[in-house]
């Protein structure tokens, strides 16, 4: 084996479950996600915090999982995109991506249902600049970020209509 | 309908905005990448890459590297000395450099261990001494002659100094033609090199079973070009390989070759008997990239007084790296598709690629067609100001006809230009703003035209392009099994809507198995945007094939002729009295019954009559070609040099849309990506080093950077496309570049002859400091 300190014990709560498992003290957050608990929908793209990609929810709040240490997370809450359906019923936000075409490969589409999520429950009618500045730190090659917009508002849309009755 | 298969909603599938079916696992992180792949008693594979940009390999010490703990294997040059490369006719790399190598990140050696932090630790541990020589790192100096103190990079090669390939092309009278012009309009551009920064890092993994047979899956674009080379590095008979394409994480052209990661995880598995992955950083995509070529343009256009194109004359330089890659193609490819678009008396081509001490370039969407267009619709614009005509309807003017055949043979089948321009036009009022707007503020128009597929294959061959095959199950659901490559475009969805509409079923009633060499027939691959055409071609032809059965079981139980049977909304029934009906549940079931498992087979091969019969006339024919245009508006900073564009109007002759929301995704994702290529993106290096292989400080437009973009969707009816379908993945993007030049030129009344268009660049435009591109004429070429 490398050569590398020995592993910790901790517990994680991972979408409302709490999980014990071990890792290295250097692991990362994304590291332990992938690569420990098999939630592969958390993707990479940089491992320098540069693309957004990586984007999980810690404690509410949305971190880059490439540059969050694992054992920083012990004892709190971490919501990954596996979490965002419930009941095998899509969130909001996610049925508009799908409906719309925003995503194309995919592959930072994760990242930015955390950050639209994120402010959608802070913001259910945001306006286009907030929605662009609320996912200006992730980069999409696909799309143009035109229909990524279009359905972060359609989402908002759907979920003002549902809270008001 | 019942419990078996559901009634669509619709009754046509083509032409409706569903979402797409492999949307449902891109929205909830269920999709599979090659990265999230992990097999049992897997390894971790790295490689070192080379830190010299031109070096002489002295020797490699891989001792203390494999002692190191946790270290199975490693491997150098020698190991696989195969040598290999897409195209036939470029065969000069193998996985490992031997002897030397000719760029700063080229893999030296790999090493696989029990984790990916042991490999990473060991690969520190090989040492190899270099002996550097002087290394060439531009198009200028790749054309000098080599001196006493360096040598070629490819010491073999028979052409003078560092080219790789050289094309002289003549169409027509060209000294007529310029002699016949009343004025010729002489210019010089650079296009610089840039990447596909596809979000996704390039990952492999091999896992070789104890029966000999090789299993590996790979981010690539081409599986089946991959099945070929894997099978030549490795020795292996390609029975024996199978080649797994899992979604591909964006491609964009980039992972259209096999590379040396993707062969070096097979290596090791065989090796080792274990599964082996190797997955690259984000700086290594830099390095492996195969990007856009830096073009260096000469342009001269000869014009009659009523504006019409006399004669036209172009010459690029290709700045290659340090390998073949695509690029015998691309040297064509920057010649092969400027006619393409509008009518010419007379057409010259003189086409050079060199190498140079960098990353090999290859294809990026829009293959080598896409710096010569940014030329030619740059100068177009300064014609048409210059003959104080109308950007839009000049082209109009001078633009190619329907069903015709261009200057250099090439078929044309449906165009749709002329509608795209006026769309944009009018949409954008460009001809009420251009030239009128406030300073700082212009306006800009372009056009371009793309292929719906190469016509001929990378390795000759007689067999088709595309294959499919079309399994109907007696539950009712259908599942198609093509050998594409899905990169975001829609190509997995494409085939779902092709035999849903075909067998009038829902498409959520289709499953596509794509990409899989060992099940999937040959698909040639995700580039020259040819999946539409080609392989939904194929899987109509294979979708008829076994409706045909089912159509006559039908046709036996409802008691009429089989052409009288309709497929639509999940039942069969009479075209003369829609009540007698069938489910086509039933109807398949009756079919399996009469005719055993049903199955279709197609495949698509292009016709012959595409192109002219002289040397290089394989490059450029396609079955048919998209059409695009493009107004972009931008506001210029005078004391900064910023360019803000604020708007782009995008259209996109398409043939007929399969799916619109996914046809204005490639028209948006296009319009984006040039806005990146016109702006900010470009592939810099410096003292031998790129300068910047970081997603950082490779600049590309953010969401604050990229305005809403309209995506005007163009229908033309395409006779030999699938539905009447063309490509939309690649050609939209081609016109965004010079819309924006022209825009930036109306904005500061200057032109900028180079890309990106950099504020430095807007702004020693503005102090007249630039004026026009006046490079050093190679003397290399000058003979044609």
């Amino acid at each position: 084996m490398s050569i590398a300190p020995s592993k910790i014990l901790a517990t994680l709560r991972v979408n409302g479950r709490d999980v014990t498992l071990a890792f290295h003290p250097h692991a990362t957050l994304l590291e332990v996600l992938r690569e420990e608990l098999r939630l592969t929908g958390t993707k990479h793209g940089c491992e320098l915090g540069q693309c957004g990609a990586c984007t999980v929810i810690l404690d509410g709040t949305p971190v880059l999982s490439c540059l969050t240490l694992a054992a920083d997370a012990i004892g709190r809450s971490v919501e990954t995109v596996e979490g965002l359906a419930v009941d095998g019923t899509l969130h909001p936000v996610q049925r508009a991506f799908l409906e719309l075409g925003a995503a194309q490969c995919g592959y930072c589409t994760p990242g930015f249902l955390n950050a639209a999520v994120h402010l959608l429950e802070k913001n259910l009618e945001p306006s286009e600049a907030e929605i662009r500045d609320a996912l200006a730190g992730h980069l999409c090659r696909c799309t143009g970020y035109t229909k990524i917009v279009e359905a972060v508002a359609l989402a908002g849309r759907r979920m003002r209509a549902a809270a008001n009755g | 309908m019942g419990k078996n298969g559901a009634a669509p909603s619709q009754a046509h599938v083509v032409g409706a905005s569903l979402p797409r079916i492999d949307g449902y696992a891109k929205v909830t992180g269920a999709a599979i990448f090659a990265d999230d792949i992990a097999l049992p008693r897997m390894l971790f594979g790295k490689l070192l890459r080379s830190p010299h940009a031109h070096a002489r390999i002295l020797s490699i010490d891989y001792e203390r590297a494999l002692r190191h703990p946790g270290v199975v294997a490693v491997a150098v040059g020698g190991d696989l000395p195969a040598r290999y490369g897409i195209l036939p006719s470029a065969q000069d790399e193998t996985v490992f450099a031997i002897d030397k190598v000719r760029y700063v990140g080229e893999p030296v050696a790999g090493i696989v261990a029990e984790d990916e932090l042991a490999a990473q630790q060991a690969a520190a541990l090989i040492e190899v001494r270099y002996e550097t020589l002087p290394s060439v790192m531009s198009i200028d100096e790749a054309l000098l002659e080599v001196d006493g103190s360096g040598e070629k990079i490819h010491p073999e090669s028979r052409k003078a100094n560092n080219v790789h390939k050289e094309v002289h092309l003549t169409f027509g009278d060209l000294d007529a033609g310029f002699a016949a012009a009343e004025r010729i309009f002489d210019d010089e551009y650079f296009f610089e090199g840039n990447t596909h920064a596809a979000l996704e890092e390039h990952s492999a993994i091999a896992s070789f079973g104890a029966d000999g047979k090789l299993t590996l899956w790979s981010s690539t674009q081409t599986p089946h070009y991959l099945h070929r080379v894997a099978a030549s590095v490795l020795d292996l008979p390609a029975s024996r390989i199978r080649i797994i394409a899992p979604p591909v994480g964006g491609g964009f052209g980039g992972k259209t070759e096999p590379v040396a990661h993707e062969l070096a995880a097979a290596h090791f598995s065989r090796k080792t008997g274990r599964p082996v992955k190797f997955t690259l950083s984000r700086e290594e995509v830099f390095y492996t990239h195969r990007g856009r070529h830096p073009v260096r343009i000469h342009l001269q256009t000869g014009i009659r007084s009523d504006g019409s194109i006399a004669a036209c004359r172009l010459q690029t330089w290709l700045d290659g790296g340090g390998y073949g890659s695509y690029g015998v193609a691309t040297t064509y490819y920057t010649g092969a598709l400027l006619p393409v678009t509008y009518k010419m008396g007379a057409y010259a081509f003189d086409g050079c690629r060199v190498y140079t001490n960098k990353p090999p370039c290859g294809p990026k969407r829009g293959h080598g067609t896409t710096q010569p267009r940014y030329a030619f619709e740059s100068q177009l614009d300064e014609i048409a100001n210059a003959l104080g005509l109308d950007a839009g309807a000049y082209r109009a003017a001078i633009a190619i006809d329907p069903y015709s055949r261009t200057i250099n043979h090439l078929r044309v089948t449906s165009c749709g230009m002329r509608e795209a321009l006026s769309a944009v036009a009018e949409r954008t009022d460009y001809s009420e703003k251009h030239g009128k707007l406030a300073p700082g503020r212009g306006i800009g128009l372009a056009a371009s035209a793309y292929l719906c597929g190469a016509g001929l294959p990378i390795y000759w061959n007689p067999m088709p392009h595309s294959g499919a095959i079309v399994k109907v199950d007696r539950g009712g659901g259908v599942t198609v099994f093509c050998g594409t490559s899905d990169c975001g475009q829609g190509s997995q969805n494409m085939l779902a809507v092709i035999v849903a509409e075909t067998l009038g079923i829902d498409i959520l009633d289709v499953s596509v198995c794509a990409g899989d060499t060992d099940l999937t027939p040959v698909d040639l691959g995700s580039y020259s945007s040819r999946v539409t055409f080609m392989a939904g071609n194929a899987a109509r032809s294979a979708a008829l094939d076994v409706r045909e059965r089912i159509a006559a079981a039908a046709g036996a139980e409802l008691n009429i002729a089989p052409d009288r049977c309709v497929f639509e909304r999940g039942r069969v029934f009479d075209r003369d009295e829609p009540e007698r009906a069938l489910s086509f549940v039933d109807a398949a079931r009756a079919a399996e019954a009469s005719f055993g498992t049903l199955a279709g087979v197609g495949s698509y091969t292009p016709p012959e009559d595409l192109h002219g019969d002289f040397k290089g006339s394989g490059v450029g024919p396609s079955p048919a070609y998209s059409y695009s245009a493009c107004v972009a508006e931008v506001e210029v900073d005078f004391e900064t040099g910023e360019i803000r564009v604020e708007r782009i109007v995008l259209a996109h002759d398409c043939g007929r849309a399969l799916n619109p929301a996914i046809v204005e995704g490639q028209i948006e994702g296009s319009a984006y990506m040039g806005m990146g290529e016109a702006l900010m993106e470009e592939s810099a290096f410096r003292n031998d080093l790129h300068r910047i292989p970081n997603l950082l400080d490779y600049k590309t437009p953010t969401i604050l950077d990229t305005p809403r973009i309209e995506a005007i969707v163009i229908e033309t009816e395409e006779r030999e496309g699938p539905y009447g379908a063309k490509e939309a993945g690649e050609g939209p993007l081609n016109p965004v570049i010079p819309a924006i030049a022209n825009a930036v030129a109306d904005a500061i009344g200057a032109r900028i002859y180079a890309t990106p268009i950099t504020p430095e660049r807007v702004l020693q435009a503005l102090d007249g400091t630039t004026g026009k591109l006046r490079l050093r004429a190679p003397v290399a070429t000058r003979t044609a």
